[in-house]
């Protein structure tokens, strides 16, 4: 059998957010459930949730999430981790058993704080040092992938439906300020545990609705900046494309959507702030290999946030909601009502439109 | 008939539909797709959020909903009509050919997208608030109607950006209200203002759309229309080949 990574995967799909304002905690039940009216966006090959802030005792810690295909893997892995990192909490994740996810892989949890002399020998910051070894780990070791590398957060993801990884993986039993989710529905997949949803880097993730069309121009780009595309899915492209965006160019959200999801030039002509016009210039022209073409919804989940974007020409699905101090997102409506049935200012974000929701300072 | 749609799935639920004796009234709608699909008659009346391609292939039946629609709402419908008291998502009427969408609010992206006629099957469609990009898109035939009412839209014009590309029949209406003015359409197309005689063609339809919705016929008349229409009877031939 062919992995992901062997064989190219266009997906449908759904996807739904959560988010506290005032950064309250709350479990993972509803998201879970806001999966179900939307069962039939999704095939059965994956499922998978983002949660921010579920980790609060080892929130200065990196949580690795990881699959390997065997006990051998795991310990030829560790023995790698433990020449890099301080690993100061290591336990297989908790699961459920139940019939509906099935050949699940040795899935470990880590809570790791790089060595200082490595950092020290290398001159690279943190962020940068864990980036490259999730890289150096997916790439290099076989039967090792890290899918999850942030702190305080972390990604649960599976061969399944939504409703059923959630189960599978006790989220209901997880708190967090900021919750994003995603079914999956790849057309032609051999269909792998890393291949489902989110995608993430550090603590970013994405969760994508869509079949990008740039795919391999954008592949081509990001990989001359150390980034790996394991997987030819088009949403580890996206995670990494926001990665270089926010944290190495140090865009805004706002401005690394106005590259992803660049408006076209009549639009860009017809805007009326000098200013505003000319940054939408300077960032297509600058940034040109990262537009991203095609339909997709994405909620790009973040340390403290979340953002929402369609693509220009909003082939996708996406509605946004709120009540009190939550916003939701879902593909569908009904998704929305089943987190909060009393949801209100329900909207449709208009193309390339990105909606962006901060917990506030302190909060999470 | 009432039936609860809680926990049903959508093909039960539009089985228990069609099985309905006379109208029925679907409650606790969650998102089920592909509600009252090609019906024939009756009445069905929803309360919760409808899922996708509500009404799809409506053949002659009624569907009134009491809050937003989803997606491909009136999807290639043939007959009938369909009353959204909330807004409606994208690519509403996608390829209908007959038949009325009625809708309180606003419409998503690609309203009316490839709408058709055939003689006398004229679909209408009149969106009470505004209307997302590419409305009307690649439209054939059949009449789209955008009010403005209901305040000033959120990106300051009642139809955003695209609106009628690739039109080559039909006709869409602006209210000339607030936001009317800024709408820009691509060439190729003839943009006017509307006469008495234009409206002609929709003005049973507006009445109606007034009633249902408690509207003033006469103030939502009151400040004229501009009327779109393809430039020529055959407005893209240079693009492909001259014959």
């Amino acid at each position: 059998m062919s992995i992901e990574g062997q064989v190219r995967i266009p997906s449908g799909c759904a996807i739904a957010a959560v988010i506290s304002k005032e950064g309250r905690r709350m479990s993972g039940a509803k998201i879970v459930e806001s999966m179900k009216p939307m069962h039939d966006r999704s095939n059965g090959l994956g499922g998978g949730f983002a949660a921010y802030g579920i980790y609060p005792a080892y929130r200065d810690y990196y949580a690795l999430h990881m699959f390997f295909d065997d006990r051998a893997a795991r310990k030829n892995c560790e023995v790698f981790l433990k020449e890099r990192f301080e690993i100061v909490g290591s336990e297989i994740m908790p699961t459920r058993k139940i019939p509906a996810i099935t050949d699940e892989p040795v899935i470990w949890r880590y809570f790791v704080d790089p060595l200082k002399s490595v950092l020290a020998s290398l001159q690279v910051d943190e962020k940068e040092f864990v980036a490259r070894t999730v890289m150096e780990i997916n790439t290099r070791m076989h039967g090792a992938y890290v899918f999850s590398s942030g702190k305080n957060m972390g990604a649960f993801k599976a061969v399944g439906f939504p409703e059923d990884v959630g189960v599978f993986y006790r989220l209901d039993e997880y708190e967090g300020y900021c919750w994003t989710a995603h079914g999956r529905y790849p057309t032609n997949t051999p269909g792998w545990w890393g291949g489902a949803h989110p995608f993430t880097l550090l603590d970013c993730s994405v969760v994508h609705n869509g079949e990008i069309s740039s795919y391999d121009a954008n592949r081509r780009f990001i990989e001359m900046f150390g980034y790996k595309c394991t997987l030819q899915t088009d949403t580890e492209v996206i995670t990494y494309i926001m990665d270089y965006l926010l944290r190495v160019q140090k865009l805004t959200l706002r401005e690394a959507a106005s590259v992803i999801a660049a408006p076209f030039w009549s639009t860009i002509e017809a805007v009326e702030d000098e200013r505003e016009r000319e940054k939408l210039k300077f960032l297509r022209t600058a940034f040109p290999s990262l537009l991203i073409t095609g339909p997709f919804s994405i909620v790009f989940g973040y340390d403290g946030g979340l953002m929402a974007l369609n693509d220009r020409l909003k082939l996708r699905s996406m509605v946004a909601g709120e009540k009190d101090d939550c916003v939701f997102i879902a593909s569908e409506e009904a998704a929305i009502r089943v987190m909060e049935p009393d949801a209100e200012n329900i909207y449709a974000p208009a193309g390339g439109e990105p909606v962006i929701v901060e917990v506030k300072e302190g909060a999470y | 008939m009432l039936l609860d749609a809680k926990d049903l799935g959508y093909r039960e639920l539009n089985e228990r539909i069609k099985a309905a004796e006379g109208d029925c009234r679907v409650v606790g709608c969650c998102g089920q797709r592909f509600i009252a699909a090609g019906l024939r008659e009756k009445t069905v009346a929803i309360d919760g959020i409808p899922g996708n391609a509500l009404g799809a292939y409506l053949d002659g039946a009624k569907i009134v909903t009491s809050a937003n629609a989803q997606d491909a709402v009136g999807d290639t419908m043939n007959d009938g009509s369909i009353i959204v008291h909330g807004n409606i998502g994208d690519a509403a009427g996608y390829a209908m050919r007959g038949g009325r969408i009625f809708v309180k609010g606003n419409a998503g992206y690609r309203a009316g997208i490839h709408m058709k006629e055939y003689h006398d099957k004229v679909p209408v469609m009149i969106i009470g608030g505004s209307a997302g990009s590419f409305l009307g898109e690649y439209q054939a035939g059949g009449v789209i109607v955008v009010l403005g009412l209901g305040g000033k839209p959120r990106s300051g014009r009642i139809v955003g950006n695209f609106p009628c590309t690739g039109m080559h029949g039909g006709k869409l209406f602006l209210r000339s209200c607030e936001g009317a003015e800024k709408v820009v359409f691509p060439p190729n197309l003839l943009v006017r203002r509307a006469e008495e005689s234009d409206l002609d063609c929709v003005r049973a339809e507006l009445e109606e759309y007034c009633k249902v919705f408690g509207y003033d016929l006469g103030e939502v008349l009151r400040p004229g229309f501009m009327v779109v229409t393809p430039g020529s009877h055959d407005p893209y031939k240079q693009m492909y080949v001259a014959n």
